[in-house]
């Protein structure tokens, strides 16, 4: 029997969830997946001014360690296929970001012929960072986004019931 | 994903009876020190090479081919992207070539703006090479060193074009804006404090003796070798070759200024090791701050463009300019038919003939030098693959 | 010593006589046009002359002409020793392009030619690796012809996206 979302919503057993949520949030570990020019940016913001280790944030060279993969740049379609594999390499709970137009959606590269319209055709992505490159302040704001999210999660207490219309 | 036509050598016998067997391994495309998405397929016998096969392609963007698409004025967004480390220089090279086809003189104060952006981006981009050059070969503190500096620079650029990373600065007859009032003054201040610091920085890496025996002796390129591949740039003169286009075959406003061309010398081993590429960049670095103060004192009034109708359609005919670019000579051989989209472009960049050498001298080095051979070539995967 | 274009041509006449074609253009850009079967020959008297010395090729690119039904192979030689430039073009069938090698005089046009082969489609008769370089081994077609249509999908990935604009 897993102690996985089996306890009823408690504040004892929220507590621990919380506990859980916050030792991981502040402890992401992310892997240096930079393609194009928002790597460069990336490198930008992992400097001294907009700084990434302050949020705990360590930057990983193997999928294998790491807790977010940060796709910032142009995903050729030669190079989505590996894309893959390196996405299934990370251990769960894995996270993706999609940083940058380009990662977005294709970005000023939609009209090439080579180029995949956006990460999501590949990985699931959980945060997208939109600009071309996105500022240190954007892409730390979709860090924090992604740490409410973690936040949010459900260990210990029971997944709520998904509210809507079943079809 | 494999390679037709690549062979791994059998197992042979050693003196001692052991058997042993080449690896062959795939390093990249995602590795933390090939500079972008580059992959090498090397052939290795324990910790020393056999050969390094480079495989490009996985950011090959098409951009010559979207420069038939979206018209001469429309390409200039696209030209940073082709090197977003030295981004003023692409778009230099294309308004350049717009300009030679359709007879366009660039005012001259125009053509001051246009070399100042040149130059701070060349240190912008020779910080960056630098720094991750260090950072590959174990040391992590230059490269906060570098980007510190970079932030600085980053600063400057965003008040003059609003961008910190991909320009679209220059149009084609001249610059987008003016100066901003006070940027000159900002730019000598960063000026002066930024020679001490490469002093300092100096002191802290270039002649330290761990860094300087990794990168002396290692993959010597002669200069019959540096010319038969096309080398350019710190790449060429750090072979020996005195050659800079700034000064044999000038352009622009750089008859009228003064600056030294610096050459390998072979100083902590053999002309035209990884040493040698490395320290032409670091001072070039000091170079370009002489230019820069130059022209910041010998610019003269006016307007900063020409006048360029919106609907851009120069003569049909084709032309080939080259310009001195962070990372050497970059040509742009551009087609007009006529009409208001270009014909063909095409690009030839210093990193692609660069990373075509890698399997030349890749023989007989341990695996760890060809990060250093990486990193002193200064090949960033845009340029290679556009 | 720099020779002016003019007297490069008539050097190069003077040796391969009317194969090498009339010099078109003025200056820098000034062009010869040469048989597709006779460069190889030109490009190793070219590298070897003591008056033209060209021991650089500064760039080989392909045009694709449909109009004319050919596809143009354009060389732009340099000269470091000298300083002087030369451009010799080449016509090749569009229908069935070839064109011999010039890798053996240059190492730099090993790379530059595959590039044309993978995208144009022009083989390079003596070429010791012509293979893909850029693209995927596995691509159809060649992209920077004029009439290349692009895939809708590629390895189970579809190379259009649909617009987000609610229109």
């Amino acid at each position: 029997m897993s102690l996985i979302n089996s306890a009823p919503e408690m504040a004892i057993t929220t507590r621990v969830d919380d506990l859980l949520n916050w030792t991981r949030k502040s402890s992401i570990w992310y892997m240096m997946f930079g393609l194009a020019c928002c790597a460069i940016e990336m490198m930008q913001t992992g400097g001294p001014r907009a700084d990434l280790e302050r949020f705990g944030m360590a930057p990983r060279a193997t999928p294998r360690v790491s807790d977010v993969i940060i796709v910032s740049g142009t995903l050729t379609l030669k190079m989505a296929l590996r894309t893959k594999i390196l996405y299934d390499q990370m251990p769960e709970p894995r996270y993706a970001i999609s940083m940058g137009s380009c990662a977005n959606c294709g970005g000023l590269f939609q009209l090439a012929y080579s180029v995949c319209d956006g990460v999501d055709k590949v990985i699931p992505v959980d945060v997208y960072v939109p600009g071309c490159p996105p500022r240190p302040e954007a892409l730390t704001e979709g860090l924090v986004k992604l740490q409410e999210k973690i936040q949010k999660e459900r260990w210990l207490v029971r997944k709520a019931e998904p509210v809507g219309v079943r079809a | 994903m494999g390679l037709a036509g690549f062979e791994v050598e059998v197992q042979r016998e050693t003196e001692s009876g052991l058997v042993t067997e080449d690896m062959t391994l795939s390093m990249g495309p995602q590795h933390p020190s090939t500079h972008g998405v580059l992959r090498f397929i090397v052939r290795a016998d324990g910790e020393v090479m056999k050969e390094a096969i480079p495989d490009i392609g996985y950011l090959h963007r098409s951009i010559e081919k979207i420069a038939e698409k979206v018209g001469w004025h429309g390409f200039l967004p696209y030209t940073d992207r082709v090197d977003y480390v030295a981004a003023m220089f692409c778009n230099h090279g294309w308004t350049m070539a717009a300009e030679r086809l359709a007879g366009i003189e660039v005012p001259r104060r125009g053509e001051y703006c246009r070399v100042i952006a040149d130059e701070l981006c060349r240190i912008h981009s020779h910080l960056l090479a630098a720094g991750s050059m260090a950072m590959d070969i174990g040391a992590f503190t230059p490269f906060t060193h570098a980007i510190r500096e970079r932030e600085y620079l980053n600063d400057l650029f965003e008040e003059l074009c609003g961008s910190r990373l991909t320009f679209h600065y220059m149009r084609i007859g001249g610059v987008g804006w003016d100066l901003p009032p006070g940027w000159a003054e900002k730019v000598l201040t960063f000026l002066a404090r930024f020679e001490t610091v490469v002093d300092e920085y100096n002191r802290l890496i270039s002649y330290n003796k761990i860094f300087t025996e990794r990168l002396a002796d290692v993959a010597v390129v002669s200069a019959e070798q540096a010319i038969g591949y096309n080398l350019v740039g710190p790449n060429l003169r750090g072979s020996g070759v005195a050659y800079d286009v700034r000064r044999d075959d000038p352009y622009s406003v750089y008859p009228e200024l003064d600056f030294d061309v610096p050459v390998g010398r072979g100083e902590m081993g053999t002309v035209g090791d990884c040493f040698d590429r490395y320290i032409v960049r670091i001072e070039e670095l000091k170079q370009s701050c002489r230019i820069i103060r130059q022209c910041l004192r010998q610019m003269p009034d006016g307007p900063v463009i020409a006048k360029v109708p919106r609907n851009f359609k120069p003569p049909a005919g084709d032309c080939y300019v080259r310009l001195e670019s962070a990372r050497g000579d970059m040509g742009w051989y551009v087609v007009s038919d006529g009409t208001a989209f270009p014909y063909r472009c095409k690009i030839r960049t210093g990193s692609f003939a660069a990373i075509s050498i890698v399997q030349a001298v890749s023989r007989d080095i341990m695996i760890a030098d060809l990060i250093a051979v990486i990193a002193s070539l200064d090949l960033v995967a845009p340029e290679i693959d556009r | 010593m720099p020779l002016d274009t003019a007297a490069i041509h008539a050097r190069l006449r003077e040796r391969f006589g009317e194969t090498i074609g009339d010099l078109n253009g003025v200056g820098r850009d000034a062009w010869a046009l040469v048989p597709p079967g006779d460069i190889a020959e030109v490009a190793r008297f070219a590298h070897d002359d003591g008056e033209l010395g060209f021991d650089c090729l500064s760039n080989l690119s392909g045009v694709d002409y449909p109009k004319d039904e050919a596809i143009q192979v354009v060389y732009h030689l340099f000269s470091y020793r000298d300083r002087h430039w030369f451009v010799l073009k080449v016509n090749a069938k569009r229908d069935d392009p070839v064109v011999a090698t010039v890798s053996g005089v240059w190492p730099h046009a090993d790379w530059q030619e595959r590039e044309v082969f993978d995208l144009l489609g022009v083989r390079f008769d003596g070429h010791p690796d012509l293979r893909r370089i850029l693209m995927p081994e596995d691509w159809p077609g060649h992209p920077l012809r004029k009439d290349f249509v692009e895939p809708e999908e590629f390895h189970g990935i579809s190379t259009s996206r649909e617009s987000l604009l609610r229109t």
